[in-house]
C-alpha cells in the first residue's frame, strides 16, 4: 500500500476541482437582462408546456425588436425541468442563483408551483405563474396570471343555470384525483348547495392521471342524465385523460345537447389531438380563446404563426397569461427603473396592461390578475366559439368564501399589511415565522 | 303561456306537415318570412331560436336547406344590411329569403349565424319533427326518438297521422312508444290512456324511458305513480341485471386493448427471453404512422378517409417491423442471453425513439379521427355497444387468430416455437436462431405497431402514448406466462374483466391496485405464471 | 478494531471514502467560511446538488448490493426510497406547526384543505423526531421482509421478480397519488420550514445535510463491503452465480436474500430520508417504475458488483442530467438514451470497468520493456 497516501491526495484534489468546476460555470458579465422560462420540455407535461417555452421565446424576441428593456437587451435562459418535481426546484435554483435571471416564467402544474416556491421565496426571486389553478394560496414572490377558480369555475356553473345555458338541475363533478378538482369540486358543490341543488342531484367522480378507459364512467355519467332532469357535467379531468375521455363520449353519442360537459383544462392546444365533429357545443370556459375577434389578437395570432413558421399553430389561454404577465413584467422594470427583485415585486401591484379579448389585466394586491371570463362551446373546427361573457373583468378570490379553511383569509401585499394569508378574524397573518 | 318554445318547433312541424301535404294551409306571407330572417341577422342567440322556430312554422319552401345550413355552420348575414344568406354545400352564397345566387356581396361583412345549445336543440327538434314523414325509414325514426324525447303534448296529432301512414314495423314501435311517452305526462288524458302508455313505456325498458317514468311518478299521484313506480322497478331490475352483461362487455373492450398491447411483447418476451421497454414506443411509432397517412390523405384524396385505417394497418405493421428489427441488429443481438441488460438498452431506445417522435412532430397531441364505421354507438338488446370499440375486439380475435394460425401452420412459426422450447437444440437441429430472432422481434414490434393503429382510435397519439401501456402489457405477459400466447389472451381479459366489476365498486385507482396487488400474489403461487411453461427451457 | 475496519478497504475504498471526507471538510469551508466574491466559493446552489446527488449515490449503491452480489434487479427500488422520504417528509410536515398557511397547529395544509377534522393514525408520532428516524428505517425494511419472504420462499426469480418488483412500485405509486390515503396526494409534501429547529433552507443546514449524506454513503459503503466481504456474502455471490446449486449445498437461499434485500431496502430508506429536506419536496412521482430503473442504470453505467461504481455511476449520470436540462434541454433525452445504450453495449461492466481495464493494459505494457531488457 505505498501508493496509498498519494493516490487519496490525489482523489481529494479531483474532488475539489470537481467541486469547484460545478460552482464556476457561473458567473458572467450582465449586460443583458435575463429571464428564465421553467417549462417542461419532456415528460408527460411537455405536450402543454412546450407552447409556453415558444411564446416566452417569441416575447422576448418581439421586446428586443423593441430595443430591450431599461436599454439593454434581454436573453432567454431555457432549461428542461422534464414534468420532475425536484428537478423543478433544482433548475429554479439554477436559473436564480446561477443565472442570476431577473425573473422566471414557468410552472404548469401545482405540484411544480409547489415545489419552486420555498426556492424563490429563500432566493427572493420572481415567478410569472401562467395557468389556471385551484388558488388557496399567495406568495410574495409569485404572481398569478392564470385564473382562480372564481374566475373560470363558478360562471361556467352559473351560465349552466341559466336559461340560455340549458337551465341545468343536475350536475356531474368529474376530475382527475390532485389538488385543483378536488378543490375546484370543493368549492363548486359547496357554491351548489347554497344554490338549493340537493345533494344526491350531485355525482363526483375522480380518476387517476392518464386514466384512459373511460367506458364505465362514461356509462355512469350517461345513467345520471337520465333521470329526467337537465343534467351537465363539469370536468377537471387533467389534460392527458381529456383525449379518451372525450372519444369515449363521442363514440357513446352523448351530444352537447342531451349533456352538455364544461371543462376547465381543455383549450385550442388540447382540441388540436381530438377530432371535434362529435363534440361540437361541448363546453369550455376561460379568460382567453383563440376565436376572440379583436385586433390585438388578431396581431398576436399572426406573430405566433409567422414566429413558429407553422399557420396551424392554435394558441390558448396559458399563452395569453403570458402574455399578460410579460408585458406587465416589462412594465413594472421600466416603472421601478431596476430590475431589483424587491423594487419589481412593489412597482406590480396595480400595473395594468390590455389582454387580447379587448380590455385591461390589472394586477392586484393578491398579486393575481382581473381576467373576463368567457365560456365557449366547441367547434368543428377545433375552436371555441363564445356564447357568453361576464360583462367586464372578474378579481380572483385566491381564498375561496366557500372554504371552511380559507373564508375568512385575505392577502394583501402592499405596505404596510404585507400578508398573503391575513385572517381577518384573528388579524393575525398565518404562516410567518 | 302553457307552450314552451321547446314545443313551438314541433308544433310548427305540425303545421308545416300539413302545408307540404297539401291539407290547405296557405303559405305564409313575404313579410312575415322577412322578419324571420331579420331574427337571424341580430347575432342573439334567443333571436336566432325564435328565427328558427319561426321558419319552420313559416313554410318557407327553402325551410329546410337553411335549417340545415345552420347546423352546419353555412348560415351568414351581413352585418350593415341584415341580408341572410347560406352557402350550400359546394361553397356558393346564396340569398336565404328569396334562395337565389347572391351578388355583389361584401366578404368583410359576412358574419356567421352563430349557435349554443339552446339554439342547436331547437333546430334538433324541428329538424327531427320536420323528418316525422321523410321518406327514409331511418329519418322517422330518428325523428320519432326525437319526440319521444321531448315528449311533448303539441306534437301529438302529427305523430298520430304518422302512425296512421307508417308501414314499417320497426319506425312503428318507435312512434307508439313517441306517443305513449306524451300521453303518459299528459294530465288532460283519461288515467287508462295514461296506465296503458307508461306500459307500453315499461316494455321499452331503457334508461331513458327510466327517466321518463321517475319524472310522471314525481308529478302524479295515485294509480298513476303507483303504476309508473312499478315500471321503474321493473326497469331498474332489467337494467341491473344488464349492468353486470354490461359489465363483461366492457371488461372485453378492455382486454382486447390490452391483449394487443401486451400480444407483441409476449412474443419478443417469450421467444427471445428480452424484456423490451421499447415496446411501448412501438405503439406510439403505430398510432403516429396513422397519424401520417390520416393527414396525407386529408390533403391529397379525403374520399379515402373511411379506408385510412386499412391503409395504415400494413404500413405500421411495416414501418415498426423494420425500426424493430434495426433495434434488434444494431443493439439486441449483442445482448442475447443478458435479458437484464436488454432491458436497460431498450429503456435507453425509448427514451431515444421519444424524444425522436417529439422532435418530428412536436410535443401536442396528434388528432387522428374516427372512419364513419367507427364512430357512434348502438344498442344490442338494451346493451349500449360503442362501434369503435367493437370493432377493436373482432380485430384483436383476428389478429390473435392470425398468429395463432402463423405459429401452427407456417415453417417459420415452427421454428420460432422450436426456439421459444430451446434454443440451443433448435440451433443444433439447424435452424438459424440469429435470423429467427431478428424476424420475431420484427414480428413483436410489428403486431404492436397495428396495436398503435387501433389505440389511436381510442387514447392520445402523443409521445408518451407508449409508456401508458407497457406496465400494463408486462402484468399481462408474466401473468399469464411466458411462452404462451392463450396465456396472455387469458390474462389480458381477465384483468380486463375484472378490472371493470372493481371499478365501480371501489373506483378505478383501487381496483387497479388491487389488481396489481393481486398478480403479485398470484405470482408466488405461480411463479411462472397461469399458463407455465414446462420442460428443460424453463431454467434457462 | 480500527484495523478490522481498514482491513475492509482495498485501495479503492480508501480514494472512495477519502474523497468523502474531502467533501465533508471542503465543503462546509467552501460555502460558510469563504466569502461570496471569491473564486473558492461554492454557492448553496452546488450544496443542494451534491447533496441530492450524494443521496442517489447512496440509492445506487443499495441497489447494488442486492442486483450486483445478489443478483436481485429490482425494478422497485424507488419505492423503499421514497417510503423513507415521505417518513421523512412527515416529520417535517408536523414541524411546520402553526406557520402553515391556515395555521393550524397539529393538521398539515393539505389536511385543513381537505377537510380533515382529525389527524389520521398514519401520521402520529410523526412530531417526534425519533420516531420518524425508525419509520424511516422500519416501513422499507418491513415492506421488503414482507414482500422478500413471501417473494424468495416461493422462488420467483430474475424476470417475474424484476416485474413484480416494478408491480409493487407502481401500486404503491396509484395508492398515495390517491388524495384520500392522506399523503397529499399529487402534490405530496412540501415547504418545509425546519429540521430539529434548524431552518431547512440556512446554509448551515444544508452543509451539515450534506455531510450527513456524505457520511450515511460512508457509512454504507462500510457496511455493504463488511457484508460482502463476509462469509455471509460469499454465500450471497455464490446465490448469484448459482442459485441451485447453493440451495443443493444445504444453504437456505431465501434467509440469506431476504438479509440482503432488507438491509439494502433500509439503505435505500435511508437516502430517502436524507434527500427530501435537501431537494424540499416528496411526490407519489418518486414511486414511479421510471425512476426505479434509472437507479438501475446508474449502477449499470457505474459499473455493478463494485459498490463504489454504483455511487460513481449515480453521480456521472446525475451530473450528466443537471448539465444537459440546461445546456441542452431539447436534445438531452437523445444523449441520455445513447448513454444507456452505448454502456450496456461496450461498457458491460460500466466506467469501474474500463478504469480496471486501463490499468490493466498499462501494467501489461509497463511490464514488457522490462521483459524486453
Amino acid at each position: 500500500m505505498i501508493f496509498s497516501r498519494r493516490s487519496i491526495l490525489r482523489a481529494t484534489s479531483a474532488a475539489v476541482g470537481g467541486a469547484m468546476a460545478l460552482s464556476a460555470f457561473g458567473a458572467q458579465a450582465a449586460d443583458t437582462i435575463k429571464i428564465g422560462v421553467l417549462h417542461s420540455l419532456s415528460g408527460t407535461m411537455a405536450i402543454s408546456e412546450t407552447t409556453l417555452k415558444d411564446v416566452m421565446l417569441m416575447l422576448i424576441d418581439e421586446q428586443n425588436k423593441k430595443g430591450g428593456v431599461l436599454g439593454k437587451k434581454l436573453e432567454a435562459v431555457v432549461v428542461d425541468p422534464a414534468s420532475n418535481w425536484p428537478l423543478f426546484a433544482e433548475k429554479a435554483r439554477e436559473l436564480i442563483s446561477k443565472e442570476k435571471v431577473a425573473a422566471v416564467f414557468g410552472c404548469w402544474t401545482s405540484v411544480s408551483r409547489k415545489s419552486v416556491l420555498p426556492v424563490f421565496e429563500e432566493l427572493n426571486s420572481i415567478l410569472f405563474y401562467p395557468v389556471q389553478y385551484e388558488g388557496e394560496e399567495s406568495q410574495r414572490n409569485v404572481f398569478y396570471t392564470g385564473a382562480a377558480p372564481n374566475q373560470q369555475a363558478i360562471p361556467s356553473v352559473d351560465y349552466l343555470m341559466s336559461k340560455d345555458g340549458g337551465e341545468v338541475k343536475r350536475w356531474v363533478l368529474a376530475g382527475t384525483d390532485y389538488v385543483y378538482p378536488r378543490t375546484t369540486n370543493k368549492i363548486l358543490e359547496a357554491y351548489l348547495k347554497s344554490k338549493g341543488v340537493k345533494s344526491e342531484d350531485i355525482m363526483i367522480n375522480y380518476t387517476p392521471f392518464g386514466h384512459s378507459d373511460w367506458q364505465t364512467i362514461v356509462a355512469d355519467i350517461k345513467k345520471f342524465g337520465s333521470a329526467g332532469k337537465k343534467t351537465a357535467v363539469v370536468s377537471t379531468i387533467n389534460g392527458d385523460a381529456n383525449v379518451p375521455f372525450y372519444k369515449e363520449l363521442g363514440n357513446a353519442g352523448i351530444k352537447a345537447t342531451d349533456i352538455p360537459v364544461v371543462a376547465f383544462s381543455v383549450g385550442e392546444e388540447e382540441l388540436a389531438g381530438i377530432d371535434t365533429k362529435p363534440l361540437v357545443g361541448h363546453l369550455a370556459a376561460w379568460n382567453y380563446f383563440q376565436s376572440i375577434d379583436t385586433p390585438e389578437n388578431k396581431a398576436f395570432i399572426a406573430q405566433w404563426k409567422a414566429y413558429t413558421k407553422n399557420p396551424k399553430r392554435v394558441t390558448n389561454d396559458p399563452m395569453e397569461a403570458h402574455v399578460i404577465g410579460f408585458n406587465m413584467w416589462v412594465k413594472a422594470v421600466e416603472k421601478a427603473g431596476t430590475t431589483d427583485t424587491d423594487a419589481v415585486i412593489d412597482a406590480m401591484v396595480g400595473i395594468s396592461v390590455p389582454n387580447l379579448t379587448g380590455g385591461y389585466s390589472a394586477m392586484m394586491p393578491n398579486h393575481h390578475i382581473t381576467k373576463p371570463v368567457l365560456i365557449g362551446e366547441i367547434q368543428a373546427d377545433g375552436q371555441l366559439n363564445t356564447v357568453w361573457q361576464t360583462s367586464g373583468t372578474v378579481v380572483a378570490q385566491e381564498w375561496s368564501p366557500y372554504l371552511e379553511g380559507s373564508k375568512d383569509l385575505i392577502s394583501d401585499w402592499r405596505k404596510p399589511l404585507a400578508c398573503g394569508n391575513f385572517n381577518v378574524k384573528t388579524g393575525k397573518c398565518g404562516g410567518k415565522s | 303561456m302553457s307552450l314552451t318554445f321547446r314545443s313551438l318547433p314541433i308544433l310548427a312541424a305540425f303545421f308545416f306537415i300539413f302545408a307540404i301535404l297539401g291539407h290547405g294551409l296557405s303559405p305564409a306571407r313575404a313579410d312575415a318570412s322577412d322578419d324571420i330572417f331579420a331574427n337571424f341577422a341580430t347575432d342573439k342567440f334567443s333571436d336566432t331560436e325564435k328565427a328558427v322556430v319561426g321558419l319552420a312554422a313559416s313554410a318557407t319552401p327553402n325551410s329546410l336547406t337553411i335549417l340545415e345550413a345552420l347546423a352546419d355552420g353555412r348560415l351568414y348575414f351581413d352585418a350593415s344590411t341584415k341580408i341572410v344568406y347560406f352557402k350550400s354545400t359546394d361553397g356558393a352564397l346564396y340569398v336565404a329569403t328569396s334562395n337565389a345566387k347572391a351578388a355583389d356581396v361584401n366578404a368583410a361583412a359576412l358574419k356567421k349565424v352563430r349557435l349554443n345549445n339552446t339554439v342547436r336543440s331547437a333546430l334538433q327538434s324541428a329538424q327531427g319533427s320536420m323528418g316525422l314523414l321523410a321518406a327514409d325509414p331511418a329519418r322517422r325514426r330518428s325523428a320519432a326518438e326525437a319526440v319521444f324525447k321531448a315528449h311533448d303534448i303539441a306534437a301529438l296529432p302529427a305523430v298520430d297521422l304518422a302512425l296512421t301512414r307508417e308501414t314499417d314495423s320497426r319506425v312503428k314501435l318507435a312512434f307508439t312508444q313517441a306517443r305513449a311517452a306524451i300521453l303518459a305526462y299528459d294530465t288532460t288524458a283519461t288515467d287508462l290512456q295514461r296506465l296503458t302508455a307508461i306500459d307500453v313505456l315499461r316494455e321499452r325498458a331503457d334508461q331513458d324511458t327510466l327517466g321518463h317514468l321517475s319524472a310522471i311518478a314525481a308529478s302524479s299521484d295515485g294509480r298513476i305513480k303507483t303504476a309508473a313506480q312499478a315500471g321503474m322497478t321493473a326497469i331498474q331490475s332489467r337494467l341491473s341485471l344488464l349492468s353486470g352483461v354490461q359489465n363483461i362487455w366492457y371488461g372485453l373492450s378492455l382486454g382486447s386493448v390490452l391483449l394487443l398491447a401486451a400480444i407483441g411483447l409476449a412474443i419478443t418476451f417469450g421467444v427471445m427471453g428480452v424484456i423490451n421497454m421499447a415496446h411501448g414506443e412501438m405503439v406510439m411509432l403505430g398510432a403516429y404512422t396513422t397519424f401520417v397517412v390520416q393527414d396525407w390523405i386529408r390533403v391529397h384524396n379525403p374520399a379515402l378517409f373511411d379506408y385510412s385505417l386499412l391503409i395504415a394497418l400494413p404500413l405500421a405493421f411495416l414501418v415498426t417491423a423494420i425500426v424493430g428489427m434495426m433495434i434488434e441488429r444494431i443493439v439486441i443481438r449483442y445482448l442475447y442471453g443478458r435479458p437484464l441488460e436488454t432491458l436497460l438498452a431498450t429503456f435507453g431506445v425509448s427514451l431515444v425513439l421519444q424524444q425522436a417522435v417529439r422532435s418530428i412532430f412536436g410535443a401536442n397531441n396528434r388528432e387522428v379521427g374516427a372512419p364513419s364505421f367507427m364512430a357512434g354507438s348502438f344498442d344490442l338488446g338494451g346493451l349500449a355497444i360503442t362501434s369503435g370499440r367493437m370493432w377493436i375486439v373482432f380485430f384483436t380475435i383476428l389478429v390473435f387468430g392470425l398468429l395463432q394460425l402463423m405459429l401452427k401452420t407456417t415453417s417459420f412459426g415452427l421454428r420460432m416455437r422450436a426456439v421459444t422450447q430451446n434454443r440451443r437444440m433448435a440451433s443444433a437441429m439447424g435452424i438459424d436462431t440469429n435470423r429467427i430472432y431478428a424476424m420475431a422481434f420484427g414480428l413483436g414490434s410489428g403486431i404492436a405497431g397495428i396495436a398503435g393503429v387501433a389505440l389511436s382510435q381510442i387514447d392520445n397519439v402523443s409521445p408518451n402514448l407508449g409508456q401508458s401501456y407497457i406496465i400494463d402489457s408486462f402484468m399481462v405477459v408474466v401473468f399469464g406466462g411466458v411462452g404462451n400466447l392463450w396465456g396472455t389472451l387469458v390474462a389480458a381479459f381477465t384483468l380486463g374483466i375484472a378490472n371493470k366489476f372493481l371499478e365501480p365498486m371501489v373506483g378505478a385507482v383501487l381496483g387497479k391496485i388491487l389488481l396489481l396487488v393481486f398478480i403479485i400474489v398470484f405470482i408466488q403461487k405461480r411463479p411462472r405464471g397461469l399458463f407455465a411453461q414446462k420442460g428443460r427451457a424453463v431454467e434457462v | 478494531m480500527m484495523q478490522s475496519l481498514l482491513n475492509l478497504l482495498d485501495l479503492r475504498g480508501r480514494i472512495f471514502l477519502g474523497c468523502l471526507a474531502a467533501v465533508i471538510i471542503i465543503v462546509p469551508i467552501c460555502t460558510l467560511l469563504i466569502p461570496a466574491g471569491s473564486m473558492l466559493h461554492m454557492p448553496t446552489y452546488v450544496v443542494a446538488l451534491l447533496g441530492k446527488y450524494l443521496c442517489y449515490a447512496l440509492l445506487a449503491l443499495a441497489l447494488d448490493l442486492v442486483w450486483g452480489y445478489c443478483g436481485i434487479l429490482s425494478l422497485g427500488h424507488g419505492a423503499f426510497f421514497a417510503l423513507g422520504g415521505y417518513a421523512m417528509g412527515m416529520y417535517l410536515m408536523r414541524q411546520i406547526g402553526t406557520r402553515g398557511v391556515y395555521a393550524d397547529p397539529i393538521l398539515p395544509d393539505f389536511m385543513v384543505f381537505l377537510n380533515y377534522k382529525v389527524l389520521p393514525m398514519t401520521w402520529w408520532g410523526f412530531q417526534s423526531f425519533p420516531y420518524a428516524l425508525l419509520m424511516v428505517i422500519l416501513v422499507p425494511g418491513l415492506l421488503a421482509f414482507v414482500f422478500g419472504w413471501f417473494a424468495f420462499r416461493s422462488r420467483v426469480t430474475g424476470v417475474y421478480l424484476s416485474i413484480i418488483t416494478q408491480a409493487l412500485t407502481y401500486a404503491l405509486l396509484l395508492a398515495f397519488f390517491r388524495n384520500d390515503m392522506g399523503f397529499g396526494g399529487n402534490n405530496g409534501l412540501t415547504d418545509f420550514k425546519d429540521i430539529l429547529g434548524f431552518n431547512v433552507q440556512a446554509d448551515g443546514t444544508r452543509v451539515v445535510l450534506l455531510m450527513l449524506s456524505a457520511l450515511a454513503l460512508a457509512a454504507g459503503y462500510m457496511v455493504a463491503r463488511a457484508v460482502t466481504m463476509s462469509k455471509f456474502g460469499k454465500v450471497v455471490i455464490a446465490i448469484r452465480d448459482a442459485e441451485s446449486r447453493a440451495r443443493f449445498l444445504g444453504y437456505r437461499v431465501e434467509t440469506y436474500k431476504l438479509v440482503v434485500f432488507v438491509l439494502s431496502a433500509i439503505m435505500a430508506g435511508i437516502a430517502g430520508a436524507l434527500y427530501v429536506p435537501q431537494v424540499g419536496i416528496i411526490n407519489p412521482s418518486d414511486f414511479s417504475p421510471a425512476n426505479s430503473i434509472e437507479a438501475v442504470i446508474w449502477v449499470a453505467v457505474g459499473g455493478r458488483g463494485t459498490l463504489i461504481g454504483a455511487a460513481l455511476g449515480a453521480l456521472i449520470v446525475n451530473f450528466g442530467k443537471t448539465y444537459f436540462t440546461g445546456a441542452l434541454p431539447e436534445l438531452w433525452l437523445f444523449a441520455l438514451g445513447m448513454l444507456f445504450v452505448l454502456v450496456t453495449l461496450f461498457l458491460p461492466k460500466g466506467v469501474l470497468g474500463v478504469i480496471d481495464d486501463v490499468m490493466e493494459r498499462r501494467r501489461i505494457s509497463k511490464r514488457k520493456p522490462m521483459a524486453a531488457e
